[in-house]
């Protein structure tokens, strides 16, 4: 590997994703056809996908669309049903350990020993990579104060918060330096605040040219974190690009929120529908989508409507998920 | 490194860079074994009342009060002190209670509970290995406990004969005769329910009818026969005969007996764990 000083570069001017991929071009994970299955169930139908190294690549979808499941199979953790699988350039059937060892997982569940110590975790993981202690130890005082634990870190990992505990997670996953780090719902069930030092972190390793696999329901931190990202439905790919792209293939520019009094909801809804390209109707709201969100809601104040409340945005990927993926609960 | 070098810090992320490959490496299922062994470190003061106190009270208090009382009325059991006779048993029947109880609730918390196991899978360590692992660990820990009670055997004077150093895997086999099994069976359990019924039983029983504190001779036929099915009985049979030096061909017969259902246990293992942790 070839070092280029610092001095030597812009970095700002270039992806990190972009820059590491110049040293090497192989993908880092590349998928045809892939396919799982349990029993008669098919979680994963048939998709295909090449993540690049140094990109951060997202996988959204509702609970149930078969994200963990192709996680899991990247992971070398489950063995594929169907299709091609190439991670790091090895077959996961064959070279499962190897590819492990490069790899970090932050999987959806945490898994640490919570009668331990914070560092104890971070010792016990450098071990099964085979590592020396001392250096795991000298990494782990680096991770430690990575993930902001420094001052945890002879504490008991039970009675930590929850965003303690996924930045340990995170933190283990890294111990073994390694080239592609998965990350299974990383913030479901934290607060706003562990969340937002959660992306901070994330994005730092992103910076660093660390390969991020990122399953998410949440629609701000794909926006955050992803550069690319596929929405999936039902174990197939609905939608496939940049955060970008998917909302300008897949929404407007604007969005107008009307809210109505109860009654006179169902009664505007349809005068209302020839204003936007798109109108959806929910059951508190009612959404029109326009290139040109202010002119439109001048209109719906002309035709003499007065609603509750109104609120004009831009698109984000959520408006592109809920198209894609509808707007029933998935459970 | 370019591309990132922390604020004010060296960058972290080195891609490898900074792991230097070990010249041999260890084999995983003893990086696995490691994780117990360093877990038991933290815990191991809980563990001494168990696996080793209660087993020295109870040689105290049956086998010397007791045992006075026995050896008075009826010369002893089966030609010795029955101090002398009942300190195998207790350590076979110990050895068969610490290696089911390694295998129960500790299985259920790396699949359930705190999730050890995929932790470690999430590693290099595969499945056989997280398994060998595992029972590697309880043999150690069977080792260590087997260890000062033999030490203690001997300090009450009822060890007799040289052979007794055999003692040591004989009682660990047993152990592992239970641990292999029960592990194999606790990775199909959805709930540690099950755990108190194999207890209540199979595991009580076995502990007070398969020759541990009476030879199996006193039951009615029947269950004497059910008795010698027991793998407690056999490994309770080894470790008399070789801490008394009553050593004969049937002891090849305790040794293969265990050694088989250890075997068949691990095998058994492999196929329970893989289909529980591999899906």
């Amino acid at each position: 590997m070839t070092h280029v000083p610092d001095s030597e570069r812009e970095p700002e001017e270039r992806p990190a994703g972009e820059a590491r991929a110049g040293q090497d071009a192989a993908p880092m994970v590349e998928a045809h056809g892939l396919v799982k299955r349990f029993g008669d169930f098919v979680a994963v139908d048939g998709v295909d996908f090449t993540i690049p190294k140094g990109e951060s690549f997202g996988f959204l979808g509702p609970n149930g669309a078969g994200k963990t499941s192709t996680m899991r199979m990247i992971s070398c953790i489950s063995p594929i049903s169907e299709g091609t699988l190439r991670v790091l350039g090895m077959d996961p059937a064959a070279d499962g350990p190897l590819i492990r060892a490069r790899m970090g997982l932050v999987p959806q569940e945490d898994s640490l020993d919570l009668e331990l110590t914070v560092l104890d975790n971070l010792m016990i993981y450098g071990r099964y990579f085979d590592m020396p202690k001392k250096v795991i130890r000298e990494r782990a005082d680096q991770l430690l104060e990575f993930a902001q634990l420094t001052e945890r870190a002879n504490d008991r990992v039970d009675p930590l918060s929850g965003g303690m505990k996924r930045r340990l997670t995170i933190a283990r996953a890294l111990i073994s330096d390694p080239d592609l780090l998965i990350l299974d719902e990383p913030t479901t069930g934290l607060d706003p605040q562990a969340r937002h030092l959660l992306w901070d972190r994330l994005y730092r390793l992103k910076q660093e040219g660390v390969t991020l696999i990122i399953t998410t329901h949440y629609m701000d931190e794909a926006e955050q974190l992803c550069d690319r990202l596929v929405v999936m439905d039902k174990g197939r790919f609905a939608a496939e690009g940049t955060p970008r792209q998917l909302i300008e293939a897949f929404s407007t520019k604007e969005v107008v929120e009307l809210r109505f009094a109860p009654g006179q909801h169902e009664e505007v809804a349809p005068t209302l529908a020839a204003l936007a390209e798109r109108q959806e109707v929910l059951p508190d709201r009612i959404l029109l989508y326009t290139e040109d969100g202010d002119a439109a809601l001048q209109e719906v104040a002309r035709m003499g409507h007065i609603a509750q409340s109104t609120l004009v945005r831009r698109s984000t990927l959520e408006d592109v998920f809920l198209r894609l993926t509808g707007r029933t609960l998935v459970d | 490194m370019a591309q990132g070098a922390a604020p004010g810090g060296v960058s972290i992320f080195k891609h490898g860079e900074q792991i230097p490959a070990r010249r041999f490496s260890t084999p995983k299922w003893l990086r696995a074994a490691g994780y117990w062994a360093y877990q038991y470190r933290r815990t191991w003061r809980s563990s001494v009342v168990t696996s080793f106190l209660i087993p020295v009270l109870y040689l105290a208090a049956m086998g010397i009060a007791l045992g006075s009382l026995i050896d008075k009325h009826s010369h002893g059991v089966d030609g010795v002190t029955y101090v002398a006779y009942l300190a195998p048993g207790l350590l076979a029947g110990t050895c068969m209670q610490i290696g089911t109880n390694d295998a129960t609730y500790p299985v259920m918390g790396g699949i359930k509970w705190m999730r050890t196991y995929f932790a470690q899978l999430a590693s290099p360590l595969e499945v056989y290995d997280v398994l060998l692992g595992h029972l590697a660990w309880i043999a150690a820990r069977l080792a260590i406990v087997v260890s000062i009670y033999l030490a203690v055997m001997a300090a009450f004077g009822v060890i007799y004969s040289p052979w007794a150093i055999a003692a040591l895997p004989a009682a660990v086999l047993t152990g592992l005769a239970f641990s292999a099994p029960v592990s194999a069976f606790a990775a199909t359990q959805d709930k540690d329910t099950s755990f108190s019924t194999l207890y209540r039983f199979a595991i009580i029983p076995m502990f007070l009818f398969s020759g541990t504190f009476f030879p199996i001779s006193q039951l009615p036929a029947w269950l004497q026969a059910v008795a010698y099915a027991t793998p407690l009985y056999h490994g309770v049979a080894l470790c008399r005969d070789l801490t008394l030096g009553q050593v004969s061909w049937a002891d090849l017969g305790h040794l293969a007996y265990l050694c088989a259902l250890a075997f068949v246990g691990y095998l058994a293992g492999r196929r329970t764990f893989s289909r529980r942790l591999v899906v």
